[in-house]
């Protein structure tokens, strides 16, 4: 099954290799992994993605928190949460691909942030899935590059993860 | 206000850790640290021949007393050669400070002369470590290093010391802290109670208990709280390898080590208990065997300070995570207020049934007719000599199994040696670390022709300080446990398991200054030993010829379950 873990820990140099250590060395499963500073600037908020069965998640949540530099660890998937993923993807735009193009990332609500006369980048926000879908509805022989952020998920209504 | 540089913050710091003994070996980005040594009295420093001596030095010096050892090593190869004693610590939750030397901080990343990211690369095999980025923060450091390795479930702890960092000409503002607080480390310091009234119930009914107690029993000085509960209770109690002691062996409820190479009544108990309360342990492969047939009728309470070696191969029916010394002291005071009392006739059909599987197989090996001694019987002749009241430092290998089977320890912390990596060379340093730490105590370094020559350069550290430790070398010519592990699945092709070129150790040893003995024959070994203690201010190398054919057993049989045990090599379970 799919997991979001939220972790907090001390923004020190070595911290986040600490964490992607963890996730090799034990053998976890790592999906996608997004790190900055908070709002507290001695604090680093990393998102993680990974599968894995109950047994292992709980291995690896209790993992996390025994590293000397995390403060706190969540699974957002445990309760309700809100999850969301940025996606750029570069595509070759020409002829009637052009219109195809803006008429899907349109459905999408995705925005065309740079044109030339070949290309187009397209932004696209949402939750993995939504991403996925926008990815399978348009032909691949236009695709030219694709970054994805991973995911920042966020739980919902009173739930906080801080100190 | 007093100014010091980074290099005498740092020694000072160990001074007002209490530190008084260091273990290390200079180099060019520790010259000025060692400069500083030079020039105090406070904390002596004993110069090993191999960086991996001084970590084993300082981690057996931890395991005798519970505080960290300090080890002092310089950049590059003096770190990576750290690196297999910063291991063998963090394998058996070992507390340990190694500091690291490092290349001026503008040349880190430019592969200067001598730089390696030991930051990196000790990575997974330290608890934490720091890097330091300016030397007024050298106090606090060595302050935060001590509490992270000595606190929660203990482990080394690097430091990693940029030689810019203790240039004699820049001082600063010397301010020891008197306490640590840090958001993000805080151990447990007591169990759930709701938990422990739990377990307590599941202990008190217990039909066919048993106490299975590791290390942290140890680590975490609750041996007198096991000791306690468990002659209160007359429940049988197994120690693991890293366990023996913390119950004492020679005592009837003692049914001995459990697991690979445990005894048959403490694997047979265990099989086939309803109750294994386990307390700082962590259901080791060595242990557990196969975890399917893993004893199917036992509800099992497991205690430990670090929640991830709980339910980890094993799920616990009751798990509860906190320091063994406070969660036992919770569970006599449960014992005295409670109502239920244990259910002896139980319990006496329990031994009656224990005793039958000790008498059966316990404890036994075979003697022919050859001249040649037996490993086992060199081992109980050691416990005979010294009352069974020696540090007993192993290496690792066939010995080391003889030595926890046949070695009766009474007390703690006097079984010295790498349980979870598996260090072979490990032995002899640490004897020497015990040995300068206790100078009166009789030190043993059990060990075999293998591993003494994996760190026999020490042989000159010795020399240096005079460690009278007593080398006890089981010498079958052969690497024991990869041939005995070659004759069981290999149809016995010896590949690389014999050591050709043995050097001649009586000579070798003379020739660092010591005294060597060879003994052959079993009549000859009781004298010799007694010599060789009564040597006090000597150190003294026995060679003793045993064996080569001999195997360890009990041996459990891979996925099997713990009862399945080859107990020769033509009986099993």
């Amino acid at each position: 099954m799919r997991h979001i873990l939220s972790v907090l820990l001390e923004n020190e140099p070595g911290a986040l290799s600490r964490v992607v250590g963890l996730f090799s060395q034990r053998n976890f499963n790592i999906e996608t992994l997004t790190v900055a500073a908070t709002d507290d600037p001695t604090l680093s908020r990393i998102t993680i993605t990974t599968t894995g069965v109950d047994k292992v998640v709980e291995q690896i949540t209790k993992q996390l928190n025994k590293l000397v530099d995390v403060v706190k660890v969540v699974d957002l998937t445990e309760g309700d949460h809100i999850e969301r993923e940025l996606m750029m993807v570069k595509y070759k735009a020409t002829g009637a691909a052009r219109d195809e193009i803006k008429r899907t990332a349109d459905i999408f609500r995705g925005q065309i942030i740079d044109i030339t006369p070949t290309t187009y980048v397209v932004q696209l926000v949402g939750s993995s899935k939504k991403l996925d879908a926008f990815m399978e509805a348009l032909d691949t022989s236009q695709l030219i590059e694709v970054v994805r952020t991973g995911v920042s998920g966020i739980a919902r209504g009173e739930k906080t993860l801080s100190v | 206000m007093e100014l010091l540089s980074g290099a005498e913050m740092l020694i000072r710091a160990l001074h007002d850790q209490g530190i008084t003994k260091i273990y290390g070996y200079p180099g060019g980005s520790v010259l000025h640290i060692y400069d500083a040594l030079f020039q105090q009295q406070d904390i002596q420093h004993i110069l090993v021949r191999h960086e991996q001596a001084a970590t084993h030095m300082a981690d057996a010096y931890a395991r005798a007393t519970g505080k960290a050892g300090v080890a002092l090593v310089t950049s590059g190869p003096g770190a990576t050669n750290a690196i297999t004693g910063i291991a063998t610590a963090y394998c058996d939750s070992i507390p340990m400070v190694v500091i690291t030397g490092q290349v001026p901080s503008h040349l880190i990343g430019e592969d200067a002369f001598q730089e390696t990211d030991m930051i990196g690369i000790s990575r997974p095999i330290v608890k934490h470590s720091f890097s330091v980025k300016h030397p007024s923060e050298i106090p606090g450091i060595v302050k935060k290093a001590f509490h992270i390795a000595e606190s929660g479930r203990p482990g080394p702890v690097v430091i990693d010391v940029p030689k810019d960092m203790t240039n004699p000409t820049d001082k600063f503002e010397y301010v020891f802290p008197k306490t640590v607080k840090m958001r993000s480390y805080n151990p447990v310091t007591k169990g759930h109670s709701g938990q422990i009234k739990k377990a307590f119930d599941l202990l008190i009914n217990a039909k066919r208990p048993i106490i299975y107690a590791g290390g942290g029993v140890i680590i975490g000085r609750a041996c007198d709280e096991l000791v306690e509960l468990a002659k209160t209770l007359n429940y049988p109690v197994t120690n693991t390898l890293m366990g023996l002691g913390g119950y004492p062996g020679t005592d009837r409820q003692s049914v001995g080590m459990l697991g690979m190479h445990g005894s048959y009544e403490a694997n047979m108990t265990m099989h086939h208990s309803d109750m294994i309360f386990a307390v700082g342990v962590r259901f080791d492969d060595r242990v557990t065997n196969g975890l399917e047939k893993f004893c199917p009728t036992a509800k099992i309470v497991h205690i430990d300070i670090d929640p991830t070696s709980i339910s980890k191969n094993i799920r616990a029916d009751v798990p509860i995570v906190g320091p063994a010394k406070a969660v036992l002291q919770e569970f006599l005071k449960l014992l005295k207020a409670s109502k239920v009392k244990p259910d002896t006739e139980a319990h006496k059909a329990w031994w009656h049934q224990i005793d039958d599987w000790r008498t059966r197989h316990g404890g036994r090996f075979l003697t022919d007719d050859s001249e040649l001694m037996k490993p086992q019987q060199v081992i109980q002749m050691l416990s005979k000599v010294t009352n069974g009241d020696a540090y007993v430092c192993s290496d690792v290998g066939q010995h080391q199994m003889f030595a926890a089977q046949y070695y009766k320890f009474n007390k703690p912390n006097r079984w010295i040696n790498s349980g979870g990596l598996g260090t072979m060379g490990f032995g002899f340093p640490a004897a020497m670390g015990i040995k300068v730490n206790f100078p009166d105590a009789d030190v043993a370094c059990v060990t075999g022709e293998g591993s003494i020559q994996m760190n026999i350069q020490e042989l000159s550290t010795c020399s240096q300080y005079d460690i009278p430790v007593k080398i006890i070398c089981l010498n079958n010519g052969s690497l024991g446990m990869v041939r005995q592990w070659q004759d069981m699945n290999y149809e016995s092709r010896h590949s690389h398991s014999y050591m050709e070129s043995l050097p001649d150790f009586v000579k070798l040893v003379e020739a660092y200054g010591h005294v060597g003995m060879r003994v052959e024959k079993y009549a000859d070994l009781e004298g010799a030993m007694r010599e060789a203690f009564a040597m006090k201010d000597r150190l003294v190398f026995m060679d003793i010829i045993v064996d080569p054919k001999e195997h360890v057993y009990p041996m459990q049989i891979p996925r099997g379950a713990m009862r399945d045990m080859l107990l020769s090599k033509t009986e099993r379970t």
